[in-house]
Parts: structure tokens; C-alpha cells; sequence
């Protein structure tokens, strides 16, 4: 195994070229949705339900208000099926009488002027008979008093390996435990919005903030009952998304296609301002987990036992993707030889939850993660000598019965962690500035866990993905996918991965606009997977692009920029210089998805994360004083986005571990609507990210590259939970781990 | 009553009411996209500009009192400047979304400290949101673009 390390020291600068989107976002030339130009726009509005579900009676409209000025739209206008197109189609794209949940749309609105708008939403009145016992709690749907759904189960998954009764009778010590996480709202800064324009034609183009272009497509297909070939979906710039604008771009486009096939002509831009984003779009699914751990005195594991359940809200949506993700990571990277992992998507009247960074994973893993900690705490145990005693290496039967392979970094990022941080010492400092009676305590705690790239098991086979590379007549290659650039660095990713495989420089390769009338579906844009399978099928396509160049325009072996483009200039002419790749699975990748067994992924990425914090005795406020994430990913195609991505990262995992709560009023909408109260961590909250990368080069994609994206996301709760644990020696249960909470916890004794 | 103020090193005159947000102004009627609008409510700063040379949420600003102002936003920024160089280079854009109000709040910061310390860059950008970057990046941006080593 030979492993690098990057930016080992705190002071070594990492580079890697610029990015490509770099200098329009600089310079404010970027166009954002609600900077495209829209001459004589319509603005659109949504008029929504106020119960936690029931049953829609009446729509009054004020007969003060001239309607006939506005654009209205109601259900009947719907041309094609009323349901958002997504795994099942459950979820209206206007209530037409019964519903789930409050802010569900009913009424659209459009008119030129945004003041007239306001006061007209105001002239509509919804006659609502309310569903009187909503559920908002993970267990109350559970015990199914009330039905939303049979069961209240969307879906209901068992990961198990051995014997868990066989595992209790070998284990020494048990602990048993119950974790509860939040919701955590993406908070992009950019709210979502779309803009429809009706073409001349009678066909639509949808442009907009939005992460999977053929995800809206799909929608509008379903929606609208027109045909792919009258709908072009165009991604404008998009000013984040962690998976908040996977789903819900299609609802807002279908809002906006039916308010523009009524608005005669005019474009209509229906942009959420920050509330209304709040309140209505996905977040991520809270949690409530139950665990049970077992060892031996030597520290060795003998049972994982897990009820692992995730509130899905109103509609099924993308819950029982969430809930496989988070049941597969929730054993961690640990050899255990009798797991039971139960897992289930529940019903309730909250808006429905959806993709954020993680996916699932987050809440299993600080489930796991916190317990290891708890297990360690009753063994007598330092909890890096129990996760020594327990992390995978190559050979070792992962928790999904597939043999781990020599693509196991679980130790060495473990080791470097330890070594980064000089974890004992500083382990010791803290413990003597603990006892030395500072108005602050001080803790070091760990996490290590691994996140899986790209689609669960089969997903990345059913999903086909495809990618073109087009030669230009001036030698320049553009690339066509269908992946977008969100921040994260995609654009200039797979424009360095094109380039090094055509062997040309950065500047003579393009990305072309995601819009779904050029370009190839190549998947949607989440589950870490861009640079890892599609740049790999970028790759691949170049390798079939210089394969045809010397086949068919005798471009040599060794070529420079002139003959490369001579050659493309020749294929160009012919009319023949698009090629596209077809992505084909890892012949080893056997996964079953009823039983969770086999590989569940191409590539797992390895981590451990170390926070450093301190609480502030009279405030109670916890302050997190250095965190170290130490990942292995494979391959760092571009060091500094890399970088980047798990400072972001962690940013939002400390985020999710100390402050940002959604909470919820009694109709179940999200009651600190507004950034004064819903707080994420600012730059004067967050102390030094050191970011430590290994590159084992063994990853499924270009050069060995793997998924990095969300793994920053998994690690930050638990280790921040485990180093306040180890400062006031206390026991947490839930996060964010509010000042109001410890106060609770040390009252109540612990210290 | 018109206001007059100068965009940009432009006179401009709007005879929008006095009440109407600097924010919509500067976008609708000067048509300056760059200036983006996060929150509405002064607590994301993607609407920073700078007002006389301090830097300002111009949602919250009233076109009232705008009367002689001297604003600038990110389109008057130099085109090629060491901090745009050490922007892109840094990787202290991601998203792009808070950039504009970053590149703002980092001119401001300059102007105040010429070489500021890690403390300072800190406070200097603590009404700007990112949510993207963890704002490592952009420390290092700064830090670079005021001659000094990145090491954050
Ligand atoms: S839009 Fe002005 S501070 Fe957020
Ligand atoms: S770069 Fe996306 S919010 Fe800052």
C-alpha cells in the first residue's frame, strides 16, 4: 500500500489550477436565476394550505380582487398527471382536495407587478377541513394510531449478519442507548427558483437553480403529458444546493410551466424568497435511533443491534433512498460478527424530508459513533483503543458480507489522526486544565467512519449514465453531461480529467450549459459520485475520442495542439466527432438489495475526524477550538476544491452538532423561518479546519479518485458530541448540543 | 424627489420612493445583478455594497438615504486585482452566491487593515454567510491578497 499525504503541515499551501467558474463569480457576472433576463416577466406566487393535512373544502377568491388580471391556476389546469414525478407518484403538484401536510400548494398566481401579488394572496381564502390528530413524532407514526400511509412506513429495510442473540451471549459489557437527531435545513444562499418561458412553438424552456436537470425534465414530462422533445431544461448558475435542490426544483417547475401556459406569451419567474424556502422545501430527515453495543473485556465487538428510524414526512419521496444509505453506514467501518440493523422511513404531517449532504448517513454514524464512546466509557477503555481493537482492515468481513479489499485506509487515517493532533498529549492538557478549576473545560474527541461513492449497490446500472465529448473544428473539445456545477467544483473537475486524458490544457476544453436538449443523461448530480463515475466516463469517451482521431485522421501517437487539432478539424468536417461513453459497472460489484448484502458500493472513502472544544462554565456555550479531518479519498484531483469541500463540509457538521435546530410549530411547518433564528455557524464562530488528505489511489475513479463530497458531513457531530462527553463528563443523547441542554446535563448530575 | 447618488463612480439619479430597498435599485433599475439577495433581512450579506466606503446589508438601506452616497458594488470593483487574483486562486469561491458581498467585505477590511491578522479577517467577515466554504478559503484569499503568508 502506498499512501500520500497532502498538506500535512498547517502551513504548506495546496494549489491546483484555477477554477473554471472562478472569475464570473468574482466579478458578480455570474447569472444566478433571478438575475436571467426575462423581458415583461410575470412574477409567480404559491398559495398554500395552513393544516397539518385534511381535506381542501373551498377556494374563496375576494370578489374585490380583478382576477382577471392575474394569471390562476388551480388543479384543473393541469394537462397531464397531478403528481410529482419521483419514486412513487404520491405527491400532488396542487392539492385538489385531500392533503398531508400544511404548505401544500393549492393556487398558483402570476402578475407583472409583485405588490399587487402580495395583496391579491391575500384575497384567496383555502376552506380547509383539518385532519385532527397530525403525527410529528418518529414514534407516534410508528405505533400507527392514526394512519397517513398503512403503517405509516414508507419503507422497511433489515441489514443483518450472525446472530445478535449469539453476540450477546459472548459479550461482556453491553450498552444500550437512544439517539435523537434533528432536522437540519440545507440553507443554500441562493433560495430556489425557476423561470418558465413559453416558446412560440408551444414548447417550454425551464431555466433555474436546480441540481438534476433530467430529474425536472422527467417531471415536466409527467406533468405537463407533453413530450421530452417540446421541454428543454437549462441549468442557471446555482448558488449551492447539498442536495436541497435534488427533488424540489421539480415542483417549482411545474408550478412555473402551468402559471407560463396560461400567461399568454410572457415568461413567469417564480423565485421563493428565504421563508418561504424555509418552510416548504426538503430537509434533512430527523432521527431517532436505538442501539445496542456489545464486547468483549478485550474491547472486541461481538453485536451491533440498531433501530434505525428517519421521519420521512408527508410523502414518500427519496426517504427510502435516505433510510438504505443511512442503515448500510450505520455498523461504521467495524468488523462485527453478528449485526442487526433495522431500519424504517416513517410517515408524518411535516413537509417531506429530502437529500442533504450525508443522505442518512449522519444520523447513523453519530449514533454509532457517540455509542462507541459510551462502549469504551464502560469497558475502562480509551476510545481510540476500542476503535483500534474494531476498525476494518483488508480481508476483514465488511458489515455487508463482502470481503474489504486492499481500498481499506480505516487504521492509517486513524494513526494519521492521532499523530496530526497529538491527540494523547493534548488528551492529558485537557484532562489537567479540567482539573485545575478554569471557568472552561476543555475535551479531544473522535469519529472514524467511511462514506460510500455514487449510487447504492445496483443504482449506478440502472441508472445508465452516458457522457459525450464533442471535437471543435478549432481543436477544442466540448464535454456534455448532464451534471452540474453547484459550488462544489464539478465544472472544473471534469474539465481538468477531460484535459489530462486528451492530453491538452485546460483552456482548450469546455463544459458545455447542462440543458437537456444538448446534452446526454449522465444522472443526476449527488451521492458523491461526479468525480468518480462521471469523470471516469469522461475519461473514457476521451480515450474513444483519440482512438478515432488516429483511426480515422491518423493523428499520431504523440501530437501537440496543432495536429490534435488539425485531426479534429478533419473528424469535424465529416461530421463524426461526437463520441459517448457508456458506463458499465466493476465486474465485482454484486449487490442484493433485499438483504443488504455484498458491495454496496464501487468505493468507500476512509475517515477520522478529531474536535477540539471548549464550554464555557458559565454560558455553557461549547466552542469548537481546532477540528482535524483526516480523509482518504483516493485521488485529490484538484487539492484545493478538494480542500475546500471538507472545510464547507465540516463547517455545516459542526453547524448540525452545536447550533442549527429546525424547529417546529403546532401545525408542523418550520417555526424559525428567518436566518436570525435559524443560526449557522458564521466566520467568528468557527476556529482552524485542518484538512489532512491521503491518497491511497486505489478509488473506482479517474486516476483512483473516490467521492468526496459528503463525507465531511458524517464526522463532525459525533466527534464534537464525544470531546464535550470528555469534557464535563457527561453523557449526550441528541443534538445540536444546545447551552440549554447541558445545563440540563450537569444539573441533573454527570460532572 | 429624485435621489442622486454615485454607482460605481456614476452619477445616478432613481425616482423610486424613498422607502424603496437600495438592494432593488441597484438591481432593477441599474440592472447591477452582481448584488444578490440571500435573506432580505440584513443577516446573510450577499446584498453588501459599500456606502461612502463602509460596507452595508443593502436590503436594510432605504433609497432615502442614499442622497449623495458614494456606492460601489462588485461591478466597480477593479477587474484585476490581487485580491480577484487570490479569490481564484484560493478557491474562496464555491457557490459564487456570497462572493460579490465577500469581495465587499474583504475590500472594506483592507481598507481598514492593510495587513490584517487572522482575528481580524475573522470579525471583518462575520455578517458575510457562506455556506459553502467553511471561509478557510476566503481567510486565505485575503491574507494573500494583503502580502501575507495563507497559513489558515
Ligand atoms: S439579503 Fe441583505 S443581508 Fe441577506
Ligand atoms: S461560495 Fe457558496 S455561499 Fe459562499
Amino acid at each position: 500500500m502506498s499512501l500520500t499525504i497532502i498538506n500535512q503541515r498547517r502551513d504548506q499551501q495546496v494549489v491546483g489550477p484555477a477554477r473554471v467558474d472562478g472569475f464570473a463569480k468574482i466579478s458578480g457576472a455570474a447569472l444566478y436565476v433571478d438575475d436571467l433576463p426575462a423581458v415583461d416577466a410575470l412574477h409567480g406566487t404559491t398559495v398554500r394550505t395552513a393544516g397539518a393535512g385534511g381535506t381542501l373544502q373551498e377556494i374563496v377568491f375576494d370578489p374585490a380582487i380583478n382576477w382577471s388580471e392575474f394569471v390562476v391556476v388551480t388543479a384543473q389546469d393541469i394537462p397531464g398527471i397531478n403528481a410529482i414525478k419521483l419514486l412513487e407518484n404520491d405527491q400532488p403538484v396542487l392539492v385538489e382536495r385531500t392533503f398531508r401536510h400544511a404548505g401544500e400548494a393549492v393556487v398558483l398566481l402570476a402578475h407583472a407587478d409583485p405588490e399587487k401579488l402580495r395583496i391579491a394572496l391575500k384575497g384567496i381564502s383555502l376552506v380547509e377541513l383539518p385532519n385532527p390528530s397530525p403525527i410529528f413524532d418518529i414514534d407516534d407514526a410508528l405505533q400507527a394510531r392514526q394512519e397517513i400511509i398503512p403503517g405509516n412506513i414508507y419503507a422497511d429495510y433489515l441489514l443483518e449478519r450472525g446472530d445478535v442473540a449469539a453476540g450477546e451471549y459472548l459479550a461482556d459489557v453491553v450498552i444500550d442507548e437512544r439517539f435523537l437527531t434533528p432536522s437540519q435545513e440545507q440553507l443554500y444562499i441562493e433560495p430556489q427558483g425557476m423561470l418558465a418561458h413559453l416558446q412560440e412553438d408551444g414548447s417550454i424552456l425551464m431555466e433555474g437553480s436546480l441540481q438534476c436537470p433530467y430529474y425536472v425534465l422527467d417531471a415536466l414530462v409527467q406533468c405537463l403529458g407533453m413530450d421530452k422533445d417540446h421541454l428543454r431544461v437549462v441549468q442557471s448558475t446555482t448558488g449551492g444546493a447539498f442536495g436541497g435542490k435534488e427533488d424540489y426544483p421539480s415542483v417549482i417547475a411545474c408550478h412555473a410551466a402551468l402559471l407560463a401556459l396560461k400567461a399568454g406569451g410572457r415568461p413567469v419567474k417564480l423565485i421563493y424568497e428565504r421563508g418561504e424556502d424555509l418552510r416548504v422545501t426538503p430537509k434533512r430527515h430527523p432521527s431517532r435511533t436505538l442501539i445496542r453495543l456489545g464486547a468483549n473485556k478485550a474491547g472486541e465487538l461481538q453485536f451491533i443491534d440498531m433501530d434505525f428510524a428517519i421521519d420521512g414526512g408527508a410523502y414518500r419521496t427519496l426517504s427510502p433512498v435516505v433510510l438504505s444509505r443511512g442503515v448500510i453506514h450505520a455498523p461504521g467501518p467495524y468488523k462485527c460478527p453478528h449485526i442487526r440493523i433495522k431500519g424504517r422511513a416513517v410517515a408524518t404531517n411535516h413537509p417531506p424530508f429530502g437529500a442533504f449532504r450525508g443522505f442518512g448517513a449522519p444520523q447513523s454514524i453519530l449514533a454509532m459513533e457517540v455509542a462507541m464512546d459510551r462502549l469504551a466509557k464502560k469497558l475502562g477503555m480509551d476510545p481510540v483503543e476500542l476503535r483500534k481493537k474494531n476498525l476494518l482492515c483488508t480481508g476483514d468481513l465488511s458489515p455487508t458480507g463482502d470481503v474489504v479489499g486492499k481500498d481499506c485506509f480505516a487504521h492509517a487515517v486513524l494513526d494519521a489522526a492521532l499523530e496530526h493532533t497529538h491527540y494523547q498529549q493534548r488528551r492529558e492538557e485537557y484532562n489537567a486544565w479540567n482539573a485545575a478549576g478554569h471557568p472552561t473545560r476543555r475535551g479531544i474527541g473522535l469519529a472514524t467512519f467511511a462514506h460510500g461513492a455514487g449510487f447504492t449497490g445496483n443504482g449506478e446500472l440502472h441508472l445508465a449514465s452516458r457522457v459525450s465529448l464533442q471535437a471543435l473544428a478549432n481543436g477544442h473539445v466540448e464535454i456534455l453531461c448532464s451534471n452540474t456545477e453547484m459550488g462544489q467544483g464539478a465544472a472544473t473537475t471534469l474539465v481538468q480529467i477531460a484535459a489530462a486524458a486528451l492530453g491538452l490544457p485546460m483552456d482548450s476544453v469546455h463544459l458545455a450549459q447542462t440543458d437537456t436538449s444538448r446534452v446526454p443523461n449522465s444522472g443526476p448530480t449527488v451521492a458523491s459520485r461526479t468525480c468518480m463515475v462521471v469523470g471516469g466516463l469522461i475519461q473514457k469517451a476521451a480515450g474513444q475520442l483519440l482512438q478515432r482521431l488516429r483511426e480515422t485522421m491518423d493523428l499520431a501517437e504523440s501530437y501537440d495542439a496543432q495536429s490534435f487539432a488539425a485531426a479534429c478539424a478533419g473528424l469535424y468536417a465529416a461530421g463524426d466527432a461526437l463520441v459517448t461513453a457508456h458506463y458499465y459497472p466493476p465486474a465485482d460489484m454484486l449487490w442484493d438489495e433485499q438483504t443488504f448484502f455484498g458491495r454496496a458500493y464501487a468505493s468507500y472513502a476512509w475517515a477520522a475526524y478529531v474536535a477540539e472544544v471548549e464550554v464555557d462554565m458559565i454560558t455553557l456555550e461549547t466552542h469548537v477550538i481546532d477540528f482535524t479531518a483526516v480523509q482518504e479519498i483516493g485521488k485529490a484531483v484538484h487539492p484545493v476544491i478538494v480542500q475546500g469541500q471538507i472545510e464547507g463540509g465540516v463547517a455545516q457538521g459542526i453547524g448540525y452538532a452545536l447550533y442549527e435546530d429546525v424547529l417546529w410549530n403546532e401545525r408542523g411547518v418550520m417555526a424559525n423561518d428567518r436566518l436570525t433564528n435559524y443560526i449557522i455557524p458564521t466566520s467568528a464562530d468557527l476556529g482552524f479546519i485542518h484538512v489532512v488528505l491521503l491518497e491511497g489511489g486505489l478509488g473506482a475513479g479517474p486516476k483512483g479518485a473516490k467521492g468526496v463530497g459528503e463525507l465531511p458531513m458524517d464526522g463532525p457531530a459525533p466527534a464534537i458530541v464525544n470531546a464535550i462527553q470528555q469534557a464535563l463528563n457527561i453523557d449526550i443523547r441528541q443534538i445540536p448540543v444546545r447551552p440549554e441542554m447541558l445545563l440540563e446535563l450537569t444539573v441533573s448530575g454527570g460532572n | 424627489m429624485p435621489t442622486t447618488m454615485r454607482i460605481n463612480g456614476k452619477a445616478f439619479q432613481s425616482s423610486s420612493a424613498p422607502n424603496a430597498r437600495l438592494l432593488d435599485v441597484l438591481r432593477n433599475e441599474c440592472d447591477l445583478k452582481g448584488t444578490k439577495e440571500g435573506c432580505g433581512e440584513g443577516e446573510c450579506g450577499a446584498c453588501a455594497v459599500l456606502v461612502n466606503g463602509k460596507l452595508v446589508n443593502s436590503c436594510l438601506i432605504p433609497l432615502g438615504q442614499m442622497e449623495q452616497a458614494e456606492i460601489t458594488t462588485v461591478e466597480g470593483l477593479p477587474e484585476d486585482s490581487a485580491l480577484a487574483r487570490a479569490f481564484v486562486q484560493c478557491g474562496a469561491t464555491q457557490c459564487g452566491i456570497c462572493t460579490p458581498g465577500m469581495m465587499l467585505a474583504a475590500t472594506a477590511l483592507l481598507a481598514e487593515h492593510a495587513n490584517p491578522t487572522l482575528e481580524e479577517i475573522r470579525w471583518g467577515l462575520s455578517g458575510n454567510l457562506c455556506r459553502c466554504t467553511g471561509y478557510g478559503r476566503i481567510y486565505a484569499a485575503i491574507a494573500q491578497a494583503a502580502g501575507g503568508s495563507a497559513d489558515v
